[in-house]
């Protein structure tokens, strides 16, 4: 069913009774082409684009709860592509392009909404930083713009330009940046991947790989029985040391809680996304009003999905401190979520060393923005057995080589990316 | 989560910064004691990066800056964030260490 705006005023006049559901619900096949273990915004985009880009549509979802129930619902639903590093800078623009058609890609109502980042900056050094990563960006024909202050405070009249500690000095500007409607990017990924014959399979759980007598994966254990497959990706960020394990693999990754938080709705208020960075925190406000903040990592192990209080009373301060009239706003609910930290900060989109396996993992708290390039740059690599153009640099062998990309440049401290 | 600090007693968990994982040891060769550069890669790229990343009771250190100033040994579950047991790491807090003989 396409949906539009006939179709849209047809079902309005049969009182919104003739909708069908937007995929099915098909019990596992013995065998599949590709198994992508993970039915988050990163496995559903791989599906789609296995199937649209690179024609492989005997492809399964696994799904161990429902659709989006993981960190595809946890996430700030920030998107942007304001990277530095070769291997980010491209990657991320390839995202950022694949947003801004995905609504007509998917025919789904994604609620991209290109309104624009701030980082804000408060001495000469984070000045000089932020113009040389704008430079890198607008090399890479990416927009950018390094305001001062005086266009911060047209921009953000509400910021406290007095902060002793950290005077707002500037900002560096992305209009293309922005937010998008989380629980619809998987929602459009999975009804797209559907139609073209993907079957999404949710209350799936794998518990084990079935290897071959050379070793190769040949499919996988699950809680609905044994599924074969060609080829096995996994897109379980939160959880990858997990799933990796049962294949006898060790990551470079450390899962860490981060915790993001929602205020009562308020009237429009903060135009766009303001990162404050030196004060550990960050906000948007969505399109139901609530503004939208976080900052960091609790900072240790955790696969709890709940943080704890020195965080949230941490993102709070920062809160106040730059933003002193939030401090009547009352906060309507808190999450956590598991984030896959890698060791440098970025993601890795490789080969596993067993034949058979993919991987696509370590998001650390960056996936969301990642998931069209990582569906399309995952696909190409389950389809053609090496990497894409613009994801050659995420290699699993990067550490080994030395060949980090370390954007925070924090070294090996997964806790602090 | 609190943490019960076997110096201070049981402190929130914001008085302390984590370090990870306390299985990890660092590879011990001797400059030129023979081991192949392939060995001796292959153990240090285990130790910087690799982890078990284990959902479960994991031994983790923990610092105790908030209060006494001590690295600690702490078994938690990853899972659930419940503490099974806090001591002190070895070298930490030397009148604890002396009496356990370290």
């Amino acid at each position: 069913m396409k949906y539009s705006i006939f179709s849209l005023a047809k079902a309005a006049l049969s009182g919104h009774k003739g909708w069908t559901r937007a995929w099915r619900d098909p019990a596992p096949k013995s065998r599949y082409d590709v198994v992508i273990i993970g039915g988050g915004g990163h496995g559903l985009a791989t599906a789609y684009f296995l199937a649209r880009e690179y024609g492989i549509r005997n492809v399964a979802v696994l799904e161990k709860g429902w659709i989006g129930s993981g960190n595809a619902g946890r996430n700030t639903t920030i998107i942007r592509s304001n990277y530095g590093l070769p291997g980010n800078t491209g990657f991320y623009e390839l995202s950022m392009k694949l947003w801004e058609r995905m609504e007509q890609d998917l025919n789904y109502n994604t609620m991209v909404s290109q309104r624009g980042i701030i980082n804000l900056y408060h001495s000469d050094a984070q000045r000089d930083a932020f113009a040389r990563r704008g430079n890198t960006m607008r090399i890479n024909g990416i927009d950018a713009e390094l305001l001062d202050a005086e266009q911060i405070r047209k921009e953000l009249p509400f910021l406290n330009y007095n902060n002793a500690r950290f005077p707002i000095m500037g900002g560096l500007l992305q209009r293309r940046a922005g937010t998008a409607r989380h629980d619809a990017v998987v929602w459009g990924y999975a009804r797209a991947a559907n139609d073209r014959g993907v079957d999404i399979i949710q209350n799936c759980e794998v518990t084990g790989f079935v290897r071959d007598a050379n070793g190769r994966v040949t499919g996988v254990e699950t809680s609905r029985g044994r599924i074969g497959a060609g080829k096995v990706g996994m897109a379980v960020a939160g959880s990858s040391s997990r799933v990796a394990a049962m294949a006898g693999l060790r990551l470079p990754i450390e899962s860490h809680v981060l915790q993001a938080f929602v205020s009562e709705a308020i009237k429009p208020l903060i135009p766009g996304v303001i990162t404050f960075g030196a004060g550990h925190f960050y906000v948007s406000q969505s399109d139901k009003g609530g503004l939208v903040f976080g900052g960091d990592l609790d900072g240790y192990n955790s696969y709890a999905q709940r943080g704890n209080m020195p965080v949230m009373e941490d993102v709070c301060e920062g809160g106040m401190a730059i933003m002193p009239m939030i401090g009547r706003v009352r906060m309507l609910r808190q999450w956590g979520g598991i984030m896959d930290m890698s060791m440098d900060g970025s993601p890795i989109i490789d080969k596993s060393p067993i034949d058979g396996l993919y991987l696509n993992a370590g998001w650390c708290y960056g996936g969301f923005k990642a998931t069209p390039a990582s569906g399309l740059v995952f696909a190409h690599l389950l389809a053609r057995d090496e990497p894409h153009s613009e994801a050659a640099l995420f290699r699993l062998d990067r550490f080994r080589r030395g060949a980090m990309i370390d954007e925070k440049g924090q070294g090996a401290q997964p806790n602090l990316h | 989560m609190r943490i019960a600090c076997p110096f201070c007693g049981e402190r929130e968990n914001g008085e302390f910064t984590y370090l990870g994982d306390a299985s990890p040891k660092r590879p011990n060769f001797a400059v030129d004691g023979g081991e192949s550069p392939e060995r001796v890669e292959d153990a240090f790229h285990d130790y910087v990066y690799l982890r078990d990343n284990l959902a479960g009771v994991m031994r983790e250190y923990w610092y105790h800056g908030g209060g006494c100033r001590s690295w600690l040994v702490a078994e938690r579950n990853t899972v659930t964030h419940e503490f099974v047991s806090v001591t002190a790491a070895p070298g930490a807090g030397a009148a604890l260490a002396a009496q356990a003989g370290e």
